[in-house]
């Protein structure tokens, strides 16, 4: 059976891909870096921070991790206007992605803490540091070298999970994958280019992921 | 006849020979210590004769089983030799007794019943008949090294492996092991055991083999062995020199 | 234009709600075999089974979900078959929870202590007899948790098929949405209703996990 391929049909439409991954990244980078902030504040709240204020973190990690990204991304795009808070689509694309990566990050950044042996703080302590200076200079960066790779995992799952950004008309890789095969009806190849697209950014994302590691956590290995 | 016999063996873990042409024939009912420094090759050595490593050159052959890559080869041969392991390696998830009969029972076919019985008969051997029922957690070090003799007996092997089997126990706890060692030897049962207990390989083997980068470098009876060691190696071992 | 309680929007959310109970069975206990095939293929002795297994895993794990569902949405329909939305569905995702469930469980294959090969292969078993009566049997003890603990992102994950067309809890929210103009209600309690089906999922295997690192310390 001929099942005739045709990726000669895309040629026209590379600028499209082209600026789909600029889009992609762009929500991978900017959700990632302020999704991880959050992710470490929720952690230390969980783990440091006032009590009054772990149960509301709990709540939301809790929430988040049990709900689809999908729907949260719905809630904040087309459910909060309804009380009054609008925004464009790059930017509920973009929050939602911090909040969801956020409540993931919490959890893995709290098990790195965890780990931590008790030694350290009390060394912190010893020297005179308080509870969050220590936290900051002498727990923070041998937690986060502990669970990188979980954490380099997460950022890909997140942006994986990007795609269905394209269904509030953000201009992603999907999107542009979506908008081609409307046009031509080439929908195989399309998909088949914007997978292998997601595939080569995952695979930049675990380099860049590693490389930004070195440079955090420069040859020491984390204390156990 | 011998029991084993070990004729050139060469094993190479990738460019690092570890084994230089082995060559150790043990008659039946002989009881061998092996000593020598740490990396000198006896661990490697004891898992060649029970085909847990492949060797490159040379043959090992128990009681007519020849050591070789394949199943059916491996399983002759380990229902010749077993094997006692320094962190004894019970299964967790099984009693002691349990322990003890998975094997004749999945590998010789035994009837659960007969197995049970063999089972109660070999960890009374080991003392420890009353703990048929008690998990391994909840034995102590030198009781879980004593189920682990009896598993191994209960497959009825011609001879027994045991590489340092009282290394992870504490001192207080040597004893009750090295005992049912030393009955079993008494028995008549086939030894090669890697060891650092010194006074035990002088007065319960009959031959003791000293491991050098490799090679057997001095082989004799403990009397020689320990009392005029031959070679400038054996006696910096002991700290003679 | 009709008028539309709250009541009506739930009633009819939750309608939609037994299609994500469904398919997450479907991919779940689908999945779950692929998963088996794949481990068995990936820890076998033939080298050509190991590199298609990793191949498959890879490929699952290493691209969106969204996309394997548009590819075998539209791909099967490119070779001739009309692939209704839920065929689509049912068979990415159980392809997709497939490869995930075969690392976990291959990790907690490969947590049995080399000891515990050795010990069996030192008393003469074979490598099914291994498997058999040594491994599996402690391999499946942690198995559970994470299992477990999967189920909940295979729940989450059939949202996505809302996407090509599967009406199921999230496709439902859009439809009643575009029906009512209350998108605040109705996604909410969306988001309640997945809540309910997989907080109780994440809990189990949380408790699982923690009663079961309590049985290692006792040991
Ligand atoms: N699986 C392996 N892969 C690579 N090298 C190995 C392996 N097992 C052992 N070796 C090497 O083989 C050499 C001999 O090791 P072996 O364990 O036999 O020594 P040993 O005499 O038992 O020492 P010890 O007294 O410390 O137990 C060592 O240099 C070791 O590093
Ligand atoms: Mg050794």
């Amino acid at each position: 059976m001929a099942v005739g391929l045709d990726f000669g049909a895309l040629a026209d439409y590379v600028p499209v891909f082209v600026k789909g991954v600029g889009v992609t990244v762009e929500l991978t980078v900017v959700g990632g870096t302020l999704g991880i902030s959050l992710g470490v504040t929720c952690a230390w709240v969980k783990t440091q921070g006032p009590k009054l204020l772990r149960p509301v973190v709990s709540l939301y990690v809790e929430l988040i991790r049990n709900t689809p990204f999908l729907i949260q991304l719905f809630f904040i795009f087309f459910g909060l206007p309804s009380i009054g808070v609008s925004m464009g689509e790059m930017e509920a694309a973009i929050l939602a992605m911090v909040i969801n990566l956020g409540a993931y990050a919490c959890e893995i950044i709290r098990a790195g803490i965890e780990a931590t042996p008790r030694g350290q703080f009390e060394a912190g302590a010893s020297l005179a540091m308080s509870r969050f200076q220590t936290f900051r200079h002498v727990v923070l960066r041998p937690a986060l070298q502990r669970i990188w790779p979980a954490l380099t995992s997460q950022l890909v799952i997140v942006m994986f999970g990007s795609a269905v950004c394209s269904q509030i008309a953000v201009e992603d890789i999907t999107f542009a994958a979506n908008f081609i095969q409307s046009r031509n009806f080439r929908a195989f190849e399309a998909y088949i280019v914007a997978t292998l697209l997601y595939l080569a950014l995952a695979i930049l994302l675990r380099q860049g992921m590693r490389l930004l590691g070195t440079a955090l956590f420069p040859r020491r290995r984390a204390a156990r | 006849m011998s029991l084993i016999a070990i004729t050139e063996v060469r094993k190479r873990f990738g460019t690092n020979e570890v084994l230089k042409g082995i060559n150790l024939d043990v008659a039946a009912g002989e009881v061998i210590a092996i000593i020598g420094k740490s990396g000198s090759g006896k661990s490697t050595l004891l898992r060649c004769i029970n085909g847990l490593e492949t060797i490159d050159e040379g043959s090992i052959v128990v009681a007519g089983a020849q050591l070789a890559a394949d199943e059916v080869h491996l399983r002759a041969l380990r229902l010749k030799v077993g094997m006692i392991f320094q962190g004894f390696n019970l299964f967790p998830h099984l009693t002691a007794g349990r322990n003890v009969m998975l094997s004749p029972m999945v590998v010789k076919k035994v009837s659960a019943k007969e197995a049970e019985e063999e089972a109660r008969v070999r960890l009374a051997q080991v003392g420890l008949d009353h703990k048929f029922d008690a998990y391994p957690d909840q034995l102590s070090g030198g009781q879980q090294q004593r189920v682990a003799i009896a598993r191994a007996l209960a497959m009825r092997p011609l001879a027994l492996l045991c590489d340092e089997i009282t290394s992870a126990l504490d001192p207080e706890l040597v004893n009750e092991v090295l005992q049912v060692v030393g009955k079993l030897a008494a028995e008549g049962m086939t030894l090669l055991m890697v060891t650092h207990e010194m006074r035990f390989a002088r007065e319960v083997c009959d031959r003791v083999v000293f491991m050098h980068q490799g090679r057997v470098h001095e082989i004799g009876p403990p009397g020689d062995v320990f009392e005029s060691p031959k070679t400038l190696e054996l006696r910096q071992f002991f700290g003679m020199a | 234009m009709t008028t539309f309680t709250t009541w009506d929007i739930v009633r009819n959310l939750l309608l939609a709600t037994q299609w994500t109970i469904l398919l997450s069975l479907v991919a779940f206990v689908g999945g779950g075999v692929a998963a088996l095939l794949a481990l068995l293929a990936r820890t076998s002795q033939n080298r050509a089974a190991r590199r298609l297994a990793v191949f498959y895993i890879e490929l699952f794990q290493g691209t969106p979900l969204l996309m394997q569902l548009f590819l075998f949405f539209f791909g099967l329909s490119l070779v001739g078959v009309n692939v209704p939305p839920w065929l689509a569905a049912a068979l990415a995702l159980i392809l997709w929870t497939g490869a995930f469930l075969a690392e976990i469980w291959r990790g907690c294959v490969e947590a049995i202590p080399r000891g515990q090969w050795e010990a069996s292969s030192s008393l003469a078993m074979s490598y099914f007899e291994q498997m058999r009566h040594v491994v599996l049997p402690q391999a499946l003890r942690i198995a559970v948790p994470p299992t477990v603990g999967f189920s909940v992102q295979v729940v989450k994950a059939t949202a996505l098929t809302s996407i090509i067309g599967f009406v199921e809890l999230s496709k439902a929210s859009t439809m009643i949405t575009n029906a009512t103009f209350q998108p605040f209600v109705v996604y909410g309690f969306a988001a309640l209703i997945y809540f309910a089906l997989c907080w109780p999922l994440s809990k189990s295997s949380q408790l699982l996990e923690r009663k079961l690192n309590v049985a290692h310390r006792n040991h």
